[in-house]
């Protein structure tokens, strides 16, 4: 099999930790606003230390991705897929990277302790501000949204890939043997 | 990548469309399950804070409870009789932390009397040297009318003002009192309680409990109270027909000089109700007193320092730990719906409720 054909084994490992966690977080992130018994309390304790993880995941990943270019797309990918599908990446990336600093910032702006848990706690990055915490919650709600519409549309396409086209680009990420 | 001539058609195409718009649509429905949006029925922060606006009007840029009050500026000083049975920092030998808090009454209306109800709240926030924190909400009365979050919501439609009257339902609020025996000592209390003509008399309670954490790594369950240093009533009262006296009552006491609270600790023994604000705990338990809250300054919340902060109750620096009363969790997830809903008002975040233009 052809390697060029695939991830770098590294950017494979990365990327399904990643989903697993980035997924995760979202559906923690969804369930914890909209409860008020004790789940609420654990879903939370989960959100921000994961969501640091996620962060410093995604700059690794971020660097790795600028050292290590991915295989291309097929030739013959019509070329509005293949802009949605880089458009779509970066999207990815942009978020993995701005929403974990948002809820940074925005507990930093409400003058929260920014606990990890286990007595870990970072600093703030914003100066306390009231109204700056009111644009920076409803970003982290609104982004979290576009984060799960672009994970819908990621998934879709790659399935797309594997079961319609056939055409390698799900075996590109999953290391699997590519259909002939 | 492979030729696109290498390829053969796949088989059973609509099938494999099928399984496509099932992953997608499977994966949409579980965080609309998750999310709230295909669950109305469950209880979220969202439908308490509806209701508490449902009852009281949408006041932008305000508390959805509690919203008039002051802010209190002091420090807190340790006697350092509590750091045997809690870690916090603040609490070791000759301690000064300093403290913004707030005074407050309950209800939903920002402009409602300060004799509405007899109750008064004062939260706390302690601001740590090392940048931790804690954060208290604690009201002037011996227990909470419910257990659950649920029944508090419960306790909010039951006693919605009938448009006609203005006032709650005697039969729905009545109907839900006898669905809720817990209710029964704090009804006992308020038939008697009466409007107090001063924040700084009170004695305000934590009500839920909590758990200390020693050094040693042993928990306590606790709960606190406030408890003013000169509980005297004063010159007798309000004239008739104030309803602000409360604010200009404390700006006159700080006008002579700081006052002050002892933060006591009421240690539970074993089968005291951890996780049940409704019930009284004995008057013979342990109290040690943890040290001395000294307000010397106040301000009005319009552009206070307690404006933007929320009094969530489960923010705790290391050595004190939420119990299993339900109502800690419920008050963090509510308060921090209404802190979204007040703090994007303030941004005017397009889409939010905004103040009338004034006349």
């Amino acid at each position: 099999m052809n390697r060029a054909d695939t991830f770098h084994p590294f950017a494979r490992v990365l990327h399904w930790l990643m989903a697993i966690a980035i997924l995760s977080m979202l559906f923690i992130g969804a369930g914890m606003v909209t409860s008020v018994e004790s789940k609420h309390a654990w879903l939370l304790a989960i959100h921000r230390p994961l969501g640091m993880t996620i962060f410093v995941l995604a700059l690794i990943r971020l660097g790795f991705r600028l050292a290590h270019p991915p295989p291309p797309l097929p030739a013959d990918l019509p070329e509005w897929q293949k802009l949605a599908a880089h458009a779509s990446h970066w999207l990815l990336y942009a978020l993995m990277i701005a929403m974990p600093l948002i809820g940074w910032g925005m507990l930093s702006a409400g003058n929260y302790p920014v606990t990890l848990g286990a007595g870990l706690r970072l600093p703030p990055i914003l100066p306390a501000d009231g109204p700056l915490f009111g644009w920076l919650r409803d970003a982290h709600r609104y982004l979290a949204w576009l984060f799960f519409l672009t994970f819908l549309a990621h998934m879709g396409a790659a399935l797309m890939h594997g079961l319609i086209r056939r055409d390698g680009v799900l075996q590109s990420m999953t290391g699997g043997k590519p259909p002939v | 990548m492979h030729e696109p001539e290498n390829r053969r058609p796949p088989a059973h195409t609509a099938w494999r469309w099928a399984l496509i718009g099932v992953a997608v649509v499977g994966a949409a429905a579980a965080f609309g399950y998750v999310g709230g949006w295909l669950a109305p029925d469950r209880l979220t922060p969202k439908r308490i804070i509806d209701a508490l606006q449902n009852n009281a009007g949408v006041y932008p840029g305000y508390r959805r409870n509690h919203p008039k009050g002051v802010c209190v500026m002091g420090r807190f000083e340790s006697s350092g009789a509590l750091s045997p049975y809690s870690a916090a920092q603040l609490f070791s030998p000759g301690t000064s932390t300093p403290v913004v808090g707030r005074l407050a009454i309950p209800g939903g209306n920002p402009y409602a009397g300060d004799s509405s109800a007899p109750i008064r709240s004062f939260a706390l926030r302690f601001d740590m040297a090392d940048g931790e924190q804690w954060r208290t909400g604690m009201n002037a009365m011996p227990v909470f009318p419910v257990t659950t979050a649920k029944s508090f919501y419960d306790l909010q439609v039951a006693t919605h003002p009938d448009p006609a009257t203005g006032k709650p339902d005697p039969q729905k609020a009545g109907a839900f009192f006898s669905a809720h025996p817990e209710a029964g000592p704090f009804l006992a209390w308020i038939k008697t309680a009466k409007p107090s003509a001063s924040y700084t008399t009170e004695t305000y309670r934590s009500l839920n409990a909590f758990y200390l954490r020693d050094k040693a790594g042993q928990k306590h369950a606790v709960r606190w109270q406030v408890v003013p240093e000169h509980p005297e009533t004063g010159d007798g009262g309000p004239a008739a027909g104030d309803t602000d006296y409360l604010a200009a009552d404390l700006a006159k006491r700080l006008g002579q000089g700081p006052v002050r609270w002892h933060l006591q600790m009421i240690l539970a023994t074993d089968g005291d109700p951890i996780d049940d604000a409704t019930k009284i705990w004995p008057d013979d338990r342990q109290v040690v007193d943890a040290g001395t809250v000294v307000i010397d300054r106040m301000e009005a919340q319009a552009n206070g320092p307690c404006r933007d902060v929320n009094y969530d109750p489960t923010i705790l620096p290391q050595g004190i730990e939420v119990s299993n009363d339900p109502l800690l969790v419920a008050r963090s997830a509510a308060y921090a719906d209404s802190y979204r809903r007040r703090t994007t008002e303030e941004a005017h975040v397009p889409g939010t409720a905004q103040p009338k233009e004034k006349q």
